[in-house]
């Protein structure tokens, strides 16, 4: 009989980035007591490191700004398999949200006349990045930390959780474990909302952290839940690339905002020779006019550096496989040309991108004022993940929620910058109400000894086995599966690659039970990477499958074999769920019929 | 190896609550490495067991704080070739709290400390749709503050908490800078000047200015933060007159 401490809760978050923290603030101003689980300390998750800011249309920059130039530019970006109706709420709401933020203590840069200050980004059309300088991410995080332990959510820092608890197709809890001591937690509670966030630690190169594991998919996916959109992986176009320990460090989209520009080796500005149809009336087609629009020019139209992430991504890919790519095998992101139009460009740099000089001039030796960056694409987002209903949230088992990166549906076949951490607060807020309000009205579910039972025998059973630290061990297994991933699933996809992956990861299924840890349950990140191994396989394969059954180029996914769009794939997201058999089941669901009203706006927005 | 610079020997402290000590690895180094990546070759190809916080590898989550050949660092920011590395080079948690396991310490009392701190409270709203109008210029001093990553590397090398472990009677710079964020905010209305004598305990702070040198954000802990709240507190309390005639001036002035 495994040990367990059980608490109780009516809604159960699991996950504190800017999604978890939002949600648990939500459903405790909803009445509802609230647990709050996170595998790192509070304030560490992964929306510290946003740079770029958070879209909100609040016109402080550009009056032309409304919620429909944001829902059209939303959906365009997405390639229109988008949850309309997610589209449509995230752009009514991210305003209010933001301003939210605002009286809770955030300090946003200000323009001019005091207001909170606007960035120009990648697909939107008009300025509307609310940020603080390059380290948005913080300023957000740390305002909804601040104001969230004082609304009394009790917070489980450190603590994974391994399986979610159902009765009769219901959420009644979850079962974790304490990373300090290794001891096992039961909670009980009637709603559970995750916000787990991605999946890139199924690639080598990533921008994401180890926690990034896809633990709400796959925690979700075993419960019954449906997946959606899984083979929309998105590769930010610009990561570090040198020096090797350094590889997939993210660098900001707010360099280009900011007037950075990309050059392949000859000095070319690659971005022009490839401009998407559905973007040229919106691109500026020389420098000068490029240029113009990121000092803030609004009858000027955005650089082709500023198109989609999907887009860039491939044409970087493109300039180094045709051999014009820099000595580390990326591309030259240079912000230092700016010499050349501002005075002072220096200072410039370093007040609107201090992380950024700082990064590169303490971990690359590189001071980005005077010189061009080595840039090339990182695995930074997945699209895809948990199906759920776009007013409330909720996925497809009764009681159980999800917000941020580990739901699908707002981004559709491609996030927009900016857009992630909005995701996050309007969806983490309207999933923690829905929560409290299922939690109001439905009573506590019975929890199964039996399946505790279970959960606690698999957690313990790598210490039954004999560790190999340096051949078999679980680092080995992860490692081997992230090659994988990025060989075989990564930026440019084939059938016959694609295949080879699933072979693959079936036998890393193989490896991964058998793999056996040292030392005992305190604090033992060997034995938490050797649990990890199940979530990442699980999402790995989901997104090899999807990517398989995707035969065409959309968004995030791109086919050497099918390149281009086909409009019947258009038309369908794809859907993952779990077989009676344990086996994964793939179903193309039609999306519905847009409401007149949206479609007018999209129209109007061409 | 390709491009090895050859092999480094890590000096790590293995332990936990009941003691420990530092044990020696060996480990293949490469261009461009930081402390945190030779601790994660050893845990991946040595020792899986081997505890260790991290996440963004950035330096802008504050996680990966521990003691590098004696001082305070980020081991993401901390790179090898900054280092002697004919020497071994020591890694030990940060000193100042409870050890947990290896490179973990029980950092929780800093999360207790935050909740006792009076939180933020806006004064009403500049503009009728319920938002505020703020200089640029006015914001640039707490979004000063506002860079901490809560790393901790302040409250480790802090003497009143490291050497003389008044961490019931001292809130630590951290939340000093903290404090000074809110209590500079343009918008903030609270009054948090008594707690920080008493409760706070700011008087402790005898501005060695230690916590300023280790501060990986480089924010002027003392300077900027520390003292602008001791002379907030001087003025309140240890000087009446000089508070009498701001009183009286003021309402002469209205």
């Amino acid at each position: 009989m495994s040990d367990y401490q059980t608490f109780e809760h009516d809604v159960l978050v699991i996950g504190a980035g800017g999604a978890g923290l939002r949600a648990a603030i939500a459903a405790s101003a909803a009445g509802a007591s609230v647990g709050l689980v996170c595998k790192s300390l509070l304030g560490k998750a992964h929306t510290v490191m946003a740079e770029g800011g958070i879209a909100a249309a609040l016109a402080n920059v550009d009056d032309r700004d409304s919620w429909r130039v944001h829902f059209a530019d939303t959906m365009r970006g997405g390639q229109y398999l988008n949850n309309w109706r997610m589209a449509e709420l995230h752009a009514k709401e991210a305003p209010d949200r933001v301003r939210e933020l605002e009286a809770w203590g955030a300090l946003f840069d200000r323009t001019a006349d005091g207001r909170i200050l606007q960035r120009n980004f990648g697909g939107h059309k008009y300025p509307r990045l609310a940020h603080v300088g390059d380290r948005t991410g913080l300023e957000m995080i740390r305002t909804l930390q601040d104001y969230g332990i004082h609304q009394g959510v009790d917070v489980h820092m450190e603590c994974t959780v391994l399986e979610l608890l159902t009765e009769g197709g219901r959420i009644a809890g979850a079962f974790a474990y304490d990373r300090e001591r290794g001891r096992f937690r039961l909670f009980r509670c009637k709603a559970i909302v995750l916000a787990t966030g991605g999946i890139g630690r199924a690639y080598s190169i990533t921008s994401n952290s180890w926690e990034y594991t896809g633990d709400g998919q796959a925690l979700a996916y075993r419960a019954g839940a449906a997946l959606q959109d899984m083979e929309f992986v998105q590769f930010h176009p610009t990561g570090m690339i040198w020096p090797p320990s350094v590889r997939g460090i993210l660098v900001t989209e707010g360099v280009r905002g900011e007037g950075g520009v990309l050059r392949n080796k000859d000095g070319r500005r690659f971005m022009f020779d490839d401009i998407p149809e559905n973007y040229r009336s919106q691109t500026a087609d020389n420098e000068e006019e490029g240029w113009r629009y990121t000092q803030g020019d609004k009858n000027a139209r955005r650089p082709p550096e500023l198109l989609t992430r999907d887009h860039v991504a491939r044409c970087i890919v493109r300039e180094v496989r045709e051999g014009r790519g820099s000595p580390h095998g990326g591309v030259f992101l240079d912000i230092s040309w700016i010499r050349e139009r501002l005075p002072d460009a220096a200072k410039h740099i370093v007040r609107k991108l201090p992380s950024m000089y700082h990064q590169f001039k303490q971990l690359a030796d590189i001071d980005i004022t005077t010189t061009p960056m080595e840039v090339g694409p990182t695995t930074h987002y997945i699209m895809g993940g948990i199906r759920v209903d776009g007013d409330t949230q909720m996925s497809t088992v009764p009681g159980l929620f999800a917000a941020g990166e580990c739901a699908a549906g707002l981004h559709g076949a491609n996030r927009l910058g900016g857009n992630s951490l909005s995701d996050l607060l309007v969806f983490g807020k309207r999933a923690g109400d829905a929560a409290a309000q299922w939690a109001c009205v439905h009573g506590a579910a019975a929890v199964d000894s039996g399946r505790i039972e279970e959960a606690g025998r698999c957690a313990l059973a790598p210490f039954e086995r004999s560790a190999d630290a340096a051949r078999g061990g679980p680092y080995q297994v992860q490692q081997e599966l992230q090659v994988m991933m990025q060989d075989l699933v990564g930026i440019v996809r084939r059938e016959s690659e694609m295949e080879r992956a699933l072979e693959g990861i079936d036998g890393l299924k193989v490896r991964a039970r058998r793999v056996g840890v040292a030392g005992n349950r305190e604090y033992n990140p060997g034995w938490h990477t050797a649990l990890d191994l199940a979530n990442l396989l699980t999402v790995s394969e989901a997104v090899a499958r999807a990517a398989l059954e995707r035969k065409e180029s959309r968004g995030g996914h791109f086919r050497d074999d099918y390149p281009e769009k086909d409009p019947a794939h258009g038309k369908v997201n794809i859907v993952i769920r779990k077989g009676e058999g344990g086996e994964m089941q793939l179903s193309r669901e039609p999306i519905p019929e847009m409401p007149a009203e949206l479609k007018r706006v999209i129209e109007e927005q061409r | 190896m390709p491009g090895s610079l050859g092999v480094a020997t890590f000096r790590v402290w293995r332990g936990d609550g009941q003691g420990g000590a530092l044990v020696d690895y060996e480990t293949n180094v490469t261009p461009g490495m930081v402390v945190l990546d030779a601790v994660h070759q050893i845990q991946a190809e040595q020792a899986n067991d081997l505890a260790v916080r991290w996440n963004c590898k950035a330096g802008r989550c504050g996680s990966c704080s521990a003691e590098v050949n004696g001082s305070p660092k980020l081991m993401c920011m901390t790179r090898l070739s900054e280092l002697p590395l004919d020497k071994p080079v020591t890694v030990e948690p940060m000193r100042s709290f409870p050890p947990i396991k290896d490179l973990v310490a029980d950092v929780s009392w800093n999360f207790r400390v935050k909740q006792r701190i009076k939180q933020f409270k806006p004064r009403t709203p500049d503009a009728p749709d319920g938002t505020w109008r703020m200089a640029q210029s006015d914001v640039d001093r707490v979004q000063e503050f506002r860079k901490c990553i809560e790393c901790f590397l302040c409250q480790d090398v802090c003497h009143v908490l490291r050497d003389h472990h008044l961490h019931d009677e001292f809130v630590g710079p951290r939340f000093l800078v903290h404090v000074a964020a809110l209590e500079m905010h343009p918008l903030d209305t609270e009054d948090r000047v008594e707690e920080l004598r008493q409760a706070h305990g700011i008087g402790y702070c005898n501005i060695t200015k230690c916590c300023t040198k280790v501060c990986p954000e480089h924010i002027t802990i003392t300077d900027n933060a520390i003292i602008p709240l001791k002379e907030r507190v001087v003025d309140e309390f240890y000087d009446p007159l000089g508070r009498l005639l701001k009183v009286f001036s003021r309402s002469q002035g209205s």
